[in-house]
C-alpha cells in the first residue's frame, strides 16, 4: 500500500483522452485535452484540479457515460486490455458496476427517493450476479454490514431520506463494490460531507479497495483527501495534465507553479489569526488555449514570456522530470520558492 | 455513527457516565420510533393541515358517499311523476314538504334527481380520466422513456391532438360513436390523453437527467429497468395531480355533452346536465330548476379542483410553505 511502485499490468488506461463537447452555433469545447494515466491493481491515483479542469469529464468518459450527441471523445481507453471508447451500449453496461464502478459527488441526489435502500442494492446484484429474492436479499445485508451501516436489515426497508449523509454514501460505496469491480471511480466522494464523517469515507474506501486489489480514480479537489488515500497524484489544469508525481514528492516538492499554488492556499492551523489567505489569483476562466501557450500562465506568477507559443515556437509539453515525476512548465518552482511560501 | 467508547471513569464520575447513557439511550429509542416517513405520508401529513385541501376533500367525501348510496339516500322514485297533475304551462310547483328542491316540469322531484344523478358524474368523471390517464402514460412513457425518432413521434401526434379544443374533439368524437354512455366516456378520455402525455413525458426527461438515473447506469442497470424502475416512479407526482384536476374536467365536460344531447340517449334517467339541458325552456317559470343541478356540478368540480391543487403543493417540494 505504499507509494513504492511495483510494475504491474494496469487495470486502467487511458490514452490521449480527448472530449470535445459541441453545440450548435458554438465554438466547440475541448474539456479534456489528451489526457493519459494509468492505474495498476491496488493503486489509488488522484485526479486533481479545481471546478472545470476536465476531471470529471474524464471519469464519465472512462466508464461511457458522456451523452452521445454533441459529444466527441477519441484517444483510447483500455479496461484490462479491453479497448471501451467505442465499445457496445451492451458491452458497456455489462462492464459497468461489475468490472467499474463509479461513486459520485452527492449521495443523496444519486440515490432514487422514492425506492428503498434494499431495492436499489439488489437491483446491481441482479444485473450482474443474477441473484434474486432471499439470496439477493442476504447479500445485500451482507454488503450494507461491510461498509459499516448498523441494523443493516431495517436499512433495507428504508428510503434514501431516512438515512445520514455518510450512511447514504456508505450505501452507495456498496452498490458500487457490490460485484468486487477492478476498477473504482470515486468523484469527489466526500465533498458533500461533514469533516468527520469525510475521514471516516476516505478510511472505508482505503480498506475496502485496496484490501481487495481494486485500482481506485480518486477525482477530487481536495488535497487532504490526496495527502490521506492516493499513492500517485495527476494534477489537471484547463484539460491537460500539468503535473504528475508520488504523493509524497508533490507534497514534499511541488514543480508547477499551479500545483505550489493549490498546496500553499489550502489555510493552516499553525499560520496565526489574522494571516491572509494565499488564493490562486483569478479563476479557472482566466485561461488561454493551449494551442497559444500555457494555459496557467496568465495566473502564474512566475510565468515569463516563453511559456507563450509565438515567443518560444513550441508548446508546453507533459515532459519527465526525473525518478517518476512528469511535469509541464518551463519555469518549475526550485527548492528556495517551495519552501518560501506562495510566490508573491 | 459510533457508539462513544469511553472507557468507564472512576467512582464518582462513573455515576455521572451512567446518567449520560441512560439519556443517550432514550434519544435513542424516541428517534427509533419515530423514525422517518416516506414521501407520501409526509405529504398527507401537510395536507391535513391545509385549509383548502380539508374544504376540498370534504366536498369530494360528500359527493362520493352521496353517489355511492344514492338509492337509499333519495327520499323518492327520481322517475316517479308524482306531481304531474300540479304541473301547468306556465307553472311549475315550487318545494313543498316531501319535496324540499320541488318538482322539475315532469312531475319528478328534483332533490332525488339530483341525488341518483351524482352516480352519473361519478362514473363518467372517473373512467374517462382513469382511460384518459391511462392512454396518455403509455404515450408519455414510449416518449420519456425511448425518446429520439419515438419521442417526435408520439409528441406531434399529441400534438395534433392539443391543437384541437377539447369541446370540439369531444363533441366529433361522441357524434363518431354514437350518444352512449360509452362513447361519452372515450370522448372525454381523448381530450385528456395530450394533457397526460405531455406532463409524463416532461417529468420524466427531467428524471433522466438526474444524478440517480445516471448512477443507475454507471451500475449498469438495464435502461428499461432505469425508466420504469427509478424514472417512471418519481416522474409520476404531477400526473396524480393532474388526474384529480382532470377529474373535474371530465364532470363539467360530461354535463356539457349531455347539455348537448350528446349523453346517455334514456332522456329520463337523471343526470346533471341533462337536467341542466331541460330546464331550459322552463327558465322563465322556475330558474331554481337550472340551479340547482348548475351548482352541483360547479361544487364538485371546485372540490375536486382544491384537492388537487393543494396535492400539488404538498407533493412538490417547491412549492412547500
Amino acid at each position: 500500500m505504499s507509494g513504492v511502485q511495483v510494475p504491474q499490468t494496469p487495470v486502467l488506461e487511458v490514452e490521449d483522452l480527448r472530449v470535445r463537447f459541441q453545440r450548435r452555433g458554438e465554438p466547440a469545447t475541448l474539456a479534456v485535452d489528451g489526457v493519459s494515466f494509468a492505474v495498476a491493481p491496488g493503486e489509488t491515483v488522484g485526479l486533481v484540479g479545481e471546478s472545470g479542469c476536465g476531471k470529471s469529464v474524464t471519469s464519465l468518459a472512462t466508464m461511457g457515460l458522456l451523452p452521445k450527441r454533441g459529444v466527441q471523445v477519441s484517444g483510447s481507453v483500455r479496461l484490462d486490455g479491453q479497448e471501451l471508447l467505442g465499445a457496445g451500449d451492451r458491452t458497456l453496461r455489462r462492464l459497468r458496476g461489475k468490472d467499474m464502478a463509479m461513486v459520485f459527488q452527492d449521495p443523496l441526489s444519486s440515490l432514487n427517493p422514492t425506492v428503498t435502500i434494499g431495492v436499489q442494492v439488489t437491483e446491481v446484484l441482479a444485473a450482474h450476479r443474477g441473484m434474486k429474492g432471499d439470496a439477493a436479499r442476504t447479500e445485500a445485508v451482507d454488503l450494507l454490514d461491510r461498509v459499516g451501516i448498523p441494523d443493516p436489515r431495517r436499512r433495507l426497508g428504508e428510503y434514501p431520506h431516512q438515512l445520514s449523509g455518510g450512511m447514504r454514501q456508505r450505501a452507495l460505496i456498496a452498490m458500487a463494490l457490490a460485484c468486487s469491480p477492478r476498477l473504482l471511480i470515486a468523484d469527489e466522494p466526500t465533498t458533500a460531507l461533514d469533516v468527520t464523517i469525510q475521514a471516516q469515507i476516505l478510511e472505508l474506501l482505503r480498506d475496502l479497495v485496496q484490501g481487495s486489489g481494486t485500482a481506485l480514480v480518486m477525482i477530487t479537489h481536495d488535497l487532504g483527501v490526496v495527502a490521506g488515500l492516493c499513492d500517485r497524484v495527476h494534477v489537471m489544469y484547463a484539460g491537460r495534465i500539468i503535473e504528475t508525481a508520488e504523493r509524497r514528492d508533490l507534497f514534499a516538492r511541488p514543480r508547477h507553479p499551479y500545483t505550489g499554488g493549490l498546496l500553499h492556499s489550502v489555510p493552516r492551523l499553525d499560520s496565526g489569526r489574522g494571516t491572509p489567505l494565499t488564493p490562486i489569483r483569478g479563476s479557472a476562466r482566466d485561461t488561454i488555449p493551449w494551442a497559444q501557450g500555457c494555459a496557467f500562465a496568465p495566473r502564474c506568477d512566475v510565468a515569463e514570456d516563453d511559456c507563450l507559443v509565438e515567443v518560444s515556437g513550441s508548446e508546453v509539453e507533459l515532459v519527465p522530470d526525473g525518478g517518476t515525476r512528469e511535469l509541464r512548465c518551463r519555469h518549475p518552482l526550485t527548492p528556495a520558492t517551495q519552501t518560501a511560501g506562495a510566490p508573491s | 455513527m459510533s457508539a462513544p467508547t469511553a472507557a468507564p471513569a472512576a467512582a464518582p464520575g462513573g455515576r455521572r457516565r451512567e446518567k449520560i447513557d441512560e439519556l443517550a439511550a432514550r434519544a435513542g429509542a424516541l428517534s427509533a420510533g419515530a423514525g422517518g416517513e416516506s414521501l407520501f405520508r409526509s405529504a398527507v401529513r401537510r395536507l391535513r393541515r391545509d385549509p383548502v385541501a380539508i374544504i376540498g376533500a370534504v366536498i369530494v367525501v360528500v359527493f362520493l358517499v352521496v353517489a355511492i348510496l344514492a338509492p337509499f339516500l333519495a327520499p323518492r322514485d327520481p322517475y316517479a311523476q308524482t306531481l304531474l297533475s300540479e304541473v301547468r304551462q306556465g307553472s311549475i310547483p315550487g318545494a313543498r314538504e316531501g319535496f324540499p328542491l320541488g318538482v322539475d316540469q315532469l312531475g319528478r322531484d328534483v332533490l332525488s334527481r339530483l341525488i341518483v344523478g351524482s352516480r352519473q358524474s361519478l362514473v363518467i368523471g372517473v373512467v374517462s380520466t382513469v382511460l384518459g390517464a391511462a392512454v396518455g402514460m403509455v404515450l408519455g412513457i414510449l416518449a420519456g422513456g425511448l425518446g429520439g425518432r419515438v419521442d417526435t413521434i408520439v409528441m406531434r401526434f399529441v400534438d395534433i391532438l392539443l391543437s384541437i379544443p377539447g369541446l370540439l374533439m369531444a363533441i366529433s368524437v361522441s357524434v363518431l360513436l354514437g350518444a352512449n354512455q360509452l362513447s361519452l366516456m372515450i370522448a372525454i378520455a381523448v381530450t385528456q390523453v395530450p394533457v397526460f402525455a405531455r406532463l409524463l413525458r416532461g417529468s420524466m426527461l427531467v428524471q433522466r437527467d438526474s444524478d440517480y438515473a445516471l448512477a443507475a447506469r454507471a451500475l449498469g442497470v438495464k435502461r428499461r429497468k432505469i425508466v420504469l424502475g427509478h424514472v417512471l416512479p418519481n416522474s409520476l407526482s404531477p400526473v396524480i395531480v393532474q388526474a384529480t384536476l382532470s377529474l373535474a374536467t371530465a364532470i363539467i365536460e360530461a354535463a356539457a355533452l349531455s347539455f348537448l344531447g350528446l349523453g346517455d340517449p334514456d332522456i329520463s334517467r337523471p343526470e346533471w346536465g341533462a337536467m341542466l339541458a331541460s330546464a331550459q325552456s322552463v327558465l322563465s317559470v322556475r330558474p331554481e330548476l337550472a340551479v340547482y343541478p348548475a351548482l352541483c356540478i360547479i361544487v364538485v368540480a371546485l372540490g375536486f379542483t382544491l384537492l388537487g391543487e393543494s396535492l400539488r403543493e404538498a407533493l412538490d417540494p417547491k412549492f412547500r410553505r
